[in-house]
């Protein structure tokens, strides 16, 4: 009988503790099943951020490292370094990433530090019960901003895909999301590419992902997938912004 | 080997490369510039990596990656940098990776000045970040020293798995001294835990997230019986004049040398002086302070602080005889200073 679906190898099939509907699980795979096609999983090490993503290395059945918050990119940074053969990839969300760790990523961007980000957005800080975050959509409601984030209150959502891609250092640089089973299949071209451009030493690569997050949206999973597709590709269109490579 | 002339600042970038490190991961901070500029010209000519990095807290993070690759690895900074990477050193400590960093200190708080200062003891030996967690604390007194600590920092790192902290005045860091330039380190330890991808092998994790009760407890047991082997095996004291000491000073790094020549004064003039000289200041040298309690009626502490070491000479006195404090910021007081701050305390105490 032929496999026609299995765990990937570089999963290591334990349970999710993600809430049910969550993006993550969706994204860990993706990674995962680029990791297998490319036959990489025993030469990556993969670092987790804080927030609902630190428990990953309970997930990639590859070597892990858990981060302080927002610095995964220096700690990859450090790790790249030293070994200069090796896949580096982070997995980090929009707290972690835009708000505590933009000096990090920033900095590894315009080194172009040869590490692949993927980078969660899911407008909200999950783990710490739905508070506000630097992507959180002008008017959305968190625990942190009741009456809806204001522009002249709380300023505005960053792009991150867009701030990034100038970077000389950025040679790949995507936006995509997983609402939909073709935008999944787009994520996962994006992700394959990121890690393509970190095997060919061609610099910096990171992979926006719009995700969702119905616990704290207090929606459920279908309609959260609906609220992504109507509420935050409109502010944040998917698509690739840098391929140095030009592929 | 060669003996050469070096400022304390370089003594410790060499050393540190002949101790077998190759990365160097920091942030210009005054008044440890120069070990990051010197390392910046040589690790290049070893194939190592020297990367300035965007902020503190940066640096002391791709030290963690660094280190959990299995390198030797290494930071430094000054007081205020130090207080931007205690969130990494915790971080560090607790997911037990061997690194070497160095606090070229100055005074404090706040911006406070580059002047000679030893008022970040609290903060290297009490744990200046978040949770249990200690490092191993060495002060080096010369620029000999600055080098030789080096090669023990980071040997000690690799044998207990814990960053390990050598705390200079700035003052030794910025002046020159002949140096033996030592043989380069070829000892390496074995790292089975290091993240370096699975080939053949289980994955490893490197994590300080525990969030089961019983397992952060045990995680706690095991970090403090590590440091209760440290403590047993490593506290370390230079001990001048102390056989018969009734007045027994306690004072380290830079200053030590200074209170050294006012001993042989006091002598001099008759008080039975001695000196403690901690090189270890994390585990404290409490037992050698307790080797002297069967002569000394007077324990002096003297540091270039408003007074912080002492609390650990008291609590290593524990009340038998009294413990005194003489302090100054921002200056290494003259020998005659300290001579007369010594026989002042001796007159107090009747022992002149």
């Amino acid at each position: 009988m032929k496999t026609v679906f299995k765990v990937p190898q570089s999963l290591t099939g334990k349970e999710w503790h993600y809430c049910p509907g969550c993006g993550h699980g969706i994204i860990h795979r993706l990674i995962a099943e680029c990791m297998d096609e490319l036959d990489v999983r025993e030469k990556t090490v993969g670092i987790c951020p804080v927030g609902c993503g630190v428990l990953a290395y309970e997930y990639f059945n590859c070597d892990m490292l858990e981060a302080a918050h927002g610095r995964a990119p220096a700690v990859g940074t450090g790790l790249k370094r030293v070994l200069k053969d090796r896949v580096i990839f982070t997995y980090q969300g929009d707290g972690d990433l835009a708000s505590i760790g933009m000096a990090e990523i920033v900095h590894a961007a315009s080194r172009g530090e040869k590490i692949s980000v993927f980078f969660i957005n899911n407008t909200v800080y999950g783990m710490t019960g739905g508070q506000m975050a630097p992507t959180t959509l002008l008017g959305q409601v968190t625990t942190t901003s009741p009456y809806g984030r204001d522009k002249d209150r709380e300023g505005y959502p960053i792009r991150i895909a867009e701030m990034l891609a100038p970077f000389e250092g950025a040679a790949y640089v995507a936006r995509v999301a997983i609402n939909t089973p073709a935008n999944a299949a787009r994520a996962k071209r994006a992700i394959k590419k990121a890690f393509e451009t970190q095997l060919n030493g061609a610099g910096f690569s990171l992979v926006e992902i719009l995700s969702t997050c119905p616990t704290n949206w207090g929606l459920s999973p279908v309609e959260a997938m609906q609220w992504l597709a109507d509420n935050m590709i409109p502010y944040y269109p998917l698509g690739v912004y840098k391929d140095k490579e030009g592929r | 080997m060669a003996r050469v002339l070096m400022k304390g600042n370089e003594a410790l970038g060499e050393g540190a490369v002949i101790a077998g490190c190759r990365y160097f991961f920091g942030y210009p901070i005054t008044p440890q510039s120069e070990v990051a500029e010197y390392l910046a010209r040589r690790l290049p000519q070893v194939d190592g990596v020297f990367l300035q990095a965007e902020s503190e807290v940066a640096a002391i993070n791709m030290v963690y990656g660094g280190s959990a690759a299995g390198a030797r690895v290494m930071t430094g900074s000054s007081g205020p940098g130090l207080s931007l990477k205690q969130e990494g050193i915790s971080f560090i400590a607790e997911a037990e990776l061997p690194c070497v960093i160095a606090n070229i200190s100055r005074g404090g708080p706040g911006l406070g000045g580059i002047q000679p200062a030893q008022s970040d003891y609290f903060q290297s030996c009490k744990g200046g970040g978040h949770g249990d967690y200690r490092l191993i604390v060495l002060a080096p007194s010369s620029v000999q020293e600055m080098m030789d600590f080096a090669l023990l920092a980071f040997d000690l790192a690799d044998r207990y798995r814990t960053p390990v902290l050598i705390m200079s005045e700035g003052m030794l860091g910025q002046m020159m001294e002949p140096v033996q330039v030592r043989e380069p380190v070829t000892e390496r330890y074995e790292k089975p835990w290091a993240t370096t991808g699975c080939i053949n092998r289980e994955p490893n994790i490197v994590n300080t997230l525990h969030l089961l009760p019983t397992e952060l407890e045990d995680r706690n047991q095991h970090l403090f019986s590590k440091y209760a082997r440290i403590a047993a095996e490593e506290k370390r004291a230079e001990m001048v004049m102390t056989e018969d000491a009734e007045l027994v000073v306690v004072a380290y790094g830079l200053l030590s040398r200074v209170v050294k020549k006012a001993i042989t004064e006091v002598r001099a003039r008759g008080v039975k002086a001695g000196l403690i000289r901690p090189l270890t200041l994390w585990p404290f040298p409490d037992t050698h302070i307790q080797k002297c309690l069967d002569t000394a009626k007077l324990f002096l502490t003297i540091e270039i602080s408003m007074g912080q070491m002492v609390e650990d000479v008291k609590l290593a006195v524990n009340g038998r005889v009294p413990v005194e404090f003489y302090g100054r910021i921002g200056v290494i007081p003259s020998p005659q200073e300290i001579e007369r701050a010594i026989m002042a305390v001796a007159e107090r105490g009747g022992l002149a």
